[in-house]
């Protein structure tokens, strides 16, 4: 065991820390109004912002040892996050990348770098959430066009998106529900498409209803072949890295946790000096640090050149719980007032931790409920049964 | 970065499996744990030449003079195996020595625990099963260079075959006031037998101390310091029981698992419905969790970080409050079954009866963390 850092790498580091020094303002300091943008100009110049893509399309080419000291550097200096197409660059860029053709790459790679506009994912369908390859969107070619008939739910962000990365079925005659299904890159002004916000039980509206109704796709909107949208899908979302960044926003979140319970006094005693309190506190802690460590040990096998598999459901089935967990125990800091949402002096902080509480679901259900990574956990790595 | 094991460290832990499954499965472990000793010493015996017993004492006492690192993956393996052994009392022992004792106690002393010949154990906890410094009552009075001990030691790990006692007694009222000092078991006064106990495959006893005379070069530490070894002794008790439950843990797992994918209801193998696969699943991320804790532990042990007690306790708190969980759900997916004494997960349920307490339960650590300026 080896946790020291080769030179070259710290010498990445040193580079990493000094620009952080450079360019963000110490911490408690008030940002300015064009830091962001400025901050934005700035790292997509170092290439920073889809580092770990190659540079021949514009990324950054960092090994994956780098990968992980920008993360770890950027979430020790509570640096605001690398480009802003959160879901370009999470998946639907590295989808491109991996099956596009070259116009494909040349048309959005750059604006996804760039943070030109955003992209949404048209995934889940009504009867289509955990099992996802039973979806059932319509698609016929017609000549140099797709038309798209059918709906997709829980379309995070689509009433902001430009782009949409599309799931649809073009083929009903298979044996496997896997094969049939292909993907589309679709421009969300297509006549035919219409977007329905949902409200969410926190009165915030973060995802929506898309409904396609005769939608004509071109042909060359088409990411990988027909019939291949499911090892598309699969391959970008096999992307995701060894979870550090989830372990540096759980440790902030949890920071802010333990200074709530630190000034919140009720009954005359701090919130953190009560027992019951302390110990769901410290539990929470230790998971974090379990979480980061598990992350390590990822990290290892990947640098060892061996692929990640299902293990990463470890780390998600801990977010979840935590998720949770963290969103209660605001509440039982704060008691009577934990319910109250913004809107008066009483709120502890202005009902941020009522928004908190009610938003682990984004979360939680988003990227597979906890009972499919237990499924996967138990299938995959346990060897039980399928169900 | 490499948060793994060297090749010689993954070897070694082959070796070992291979010859714990040869000559200690579980009912083989059922026959040795219920012998007059508990446990087999000519097995021993053959661990100690391989090695595998002297592990970490220093070469030049005729040890291999390995890290802590290199000695988790035989914890691990020995806790899956389930087997009875002194190892983790000897390491504890050995460790007191070659720590805090002079050279000469270091040379008195060590060949033996290298040679497997000589079985240590800590004896620390009292009436009050108080790990603070206020824990350790049995007193001590001074005559000139000697000191004589009188009082009772309980919960002392392998008391019954131990023939030297690391034994913490209290010199005056101020609560740092302790020492620690070599007791043989020969010596007059001393006597040791075990308790009839839930875990057959781990003793636990009493040492009995009546007027027993402890020569000069026999006394390890005293004062502040000797407080400071008791807690770093302890501490790593806690990391040594923690990776032998990594591997015990992983050990009910697989027994469990493997009955779920065999045994049929409802015209199906149990293993498929979500019911037995969920606290299955639940009691693996447990386990792959509290394994990277305790190995970070070790890690920071053998470099003497700063980090190390830290890292220790979060992974026992752990430990303590999930591991028992796998032994308590092994036994209900088994059904009836398991609950018979044939069956071998009731065994690993009450290794987590063991494990819970020892060497500090979760409470204890939670409260460490804190003192130690963790959350």
């Amino acid at each position: 065991m080896d946790f020291q850092l080769s030179s070259q790498e710290e010498k990445f580091r040193d580079e990493v820390r000094a620009f952080l020094k450079d360019n963000l303002p110490p911490e408690g300091e008030k940002r300015p109004a064009d830091f962001l943008a400025q901050w934005n100009t700035k790292v997509r110049e170092k290439r920073w912002v889809g580092f770990s893509w190659p540079a021949e399309v514009g990324g950054g080419g960092g090994s994956l040892m780098e990968q992980v000291i920008l993360k770890e550097e950027m979430a020790r200096a509570k640096a605001p996050g690398l480009g802003t197409c959160f879901m370009g660059l999470a998946w639907v860029g590295p989808s491109i990348i991996q099956y596009g053709t070259e116009e494909q790459k040349q048309k959005y790679i750059p604006d996804i770098l760039d943070g030109a506009y955003q992209w949404c994912t048209g995934y889940s369908e009504p009867d289509s959430g955990s099992d996802l390859a039973s979806l059932k969107c319509k698609c016929v070619r017609e000549g140099d066009e797709y038309v798209v008939n059918g709906q997709k739910i829980w379309t995070s962000i689509a009433m902001w998106s430009k782009m949409m990365i599309l799931l649809v079925r073009t083929d009903t005659e298979v044996d496997s529900k896997h094969d049939g299904i292909t993907c589309l890159l679709v421009e969300m002004d297509s006549e035919g498409l219409e977007v329905r916000p949902i409200k969410n039980m926190g009165g915030g509206a973060m995802f929506a209803e898309v409904f396609f109704n005769d939608v004509r796709v071109p042909v060359e909107n088409r990411l990988g072949d027909e019939g291949q949208g499911w090892q598309v899908t699969v391959s970008a979302l096999a992307n995701e890295r060894s979870s550090i960044a989830e372990v540096y926003g759980l440790r902030r979140k949890m920071d802010e946790l333990e200074d709530l319970a630190e000034r919140t006094v009720r009954a005359g005693q701090k919130a953190i000096e009560m027992p019951s309190i302390r110990r769901r506190l410290q539990r929470a802690d230790i998971r974090i640090e379990a979480m980061r460590l598990n992350g390590q040990r990822f990290l290892t096998k990947q640098l060892r050149g061996e692929p990640l598999g299902s293990e990463t459901s470890i780390n998600k089935l801990h977010r979840a719980a935590l998720e949770v967990e963290m969103g209660e125990l605001a509440m039982e800091i704060t008691g009577s007032a934990s319910t109250l949402m913004r809107g008066s002096d009483v709120a502890p902080d202005n009902g941020r931790w009522a928004d908190y509480a009610l938003g682990w679901p984004e979360v939680v259900i988003g990227g597979g409920t906890p009972n499919i990574q237990k499924n996967i956990i138990a299938e995959r790595l346990l060897g039980l049964p399928k169900d | 970065m490499n948060f793994g094991f060297t090749e010689e460290q993954e070897l070694l832990r082959a070796e070992v499996r291979k010859f714990l499954n040869e000559k200690a499965p579980l009912e083989e472990v059922r026959k040795q744990c219920e012998s007059e000793e508990g446990f087999d010493r000519g097995l021993w015996k053959q661990m100690a030449e391989l090695g595998f017993a002297g592990l970490t004492v220093p070469e030049i006492h005729g040890g291999a003079g390995l890290d802590l690192v290199t000695l988790l993956v035989v914890l691990e393996e020995t806790g899956r195996s389930l087997f009875p052994s002194p190892l983790v009392s000897n390491v504890i022992a050995s460790q007191a020595i070659e720590r805090f004792g002079n050279e000469e106690q270091q040379a008195r002393w060590l060949p033996g625990f290298a040679d497997g010949t000589r079985l240590g154990t800590l004896a620390l906890l009292e009436e009050g099963d108080d790990l603070s410094p206020n824990g350790v009552q049995l007193q001590a009075k001074k005559d000139g260079e000697e000191i004589i001990l009188t009082g009772r030691k309980l919960f002392v790990p392998d008391a019954g075959n131990a023939d030297l006692f690391v034994v913490a007694y209290r010199m005056g009222p101020g609560p740092e006031e302790v020492g620690l000092a070599l007791v043989e078991k020969g010596s007059v006064g001393v006597s040791a037998s075990d308790f009839p106990a839930m875990d057959l495959t781990k003793r636990v006893g009493s040492l009995e101390l009546t007027d027993t005379r402890i020569p000069s070069d026999h006394l390890l530490c005293e004062g502040g310091p000797a407080w400071s070894a008791i807690e770093s002794l302890v501490e790593l008790g806690a990391a040594l029981v923690t990776a032998e439950t990594v591997g015990a843990a992983e050990g009910a797992l697989a027994i469990t698992t493997s009955f779920a994918k065999e045994r049929e209801q409802f015209g199906s193998k149990i293993g498929r419905y979500q019911g037995v696969k969920h606290p299955l699943a639940e009691i693996y991320v447990d386990i792959e969790s509290y394994k990277s804790l305790i190995y970070y532990a070790f890690w920071a042990l053998d470099e003497g970080h700063e980090g190390a007690a830290l890292a220790i306790s979060r992974a026992k708190a752990y430990a303590s409050e999930t591991f028992p969980l796998a032994g308590i759900n092994g036994v209900q997916l088994h059904g009836g079954v398991g609950y018979t004494w044939e069956y071998d997960i009731q065994l690993y349920l009450k290794r987590g009866k063991w494990m819970r307490p020892i060497y500090g339960d979760a409470d204890y650590h939670y409260d460490r963390i804190a003192q130690l300026g963790g959350l």
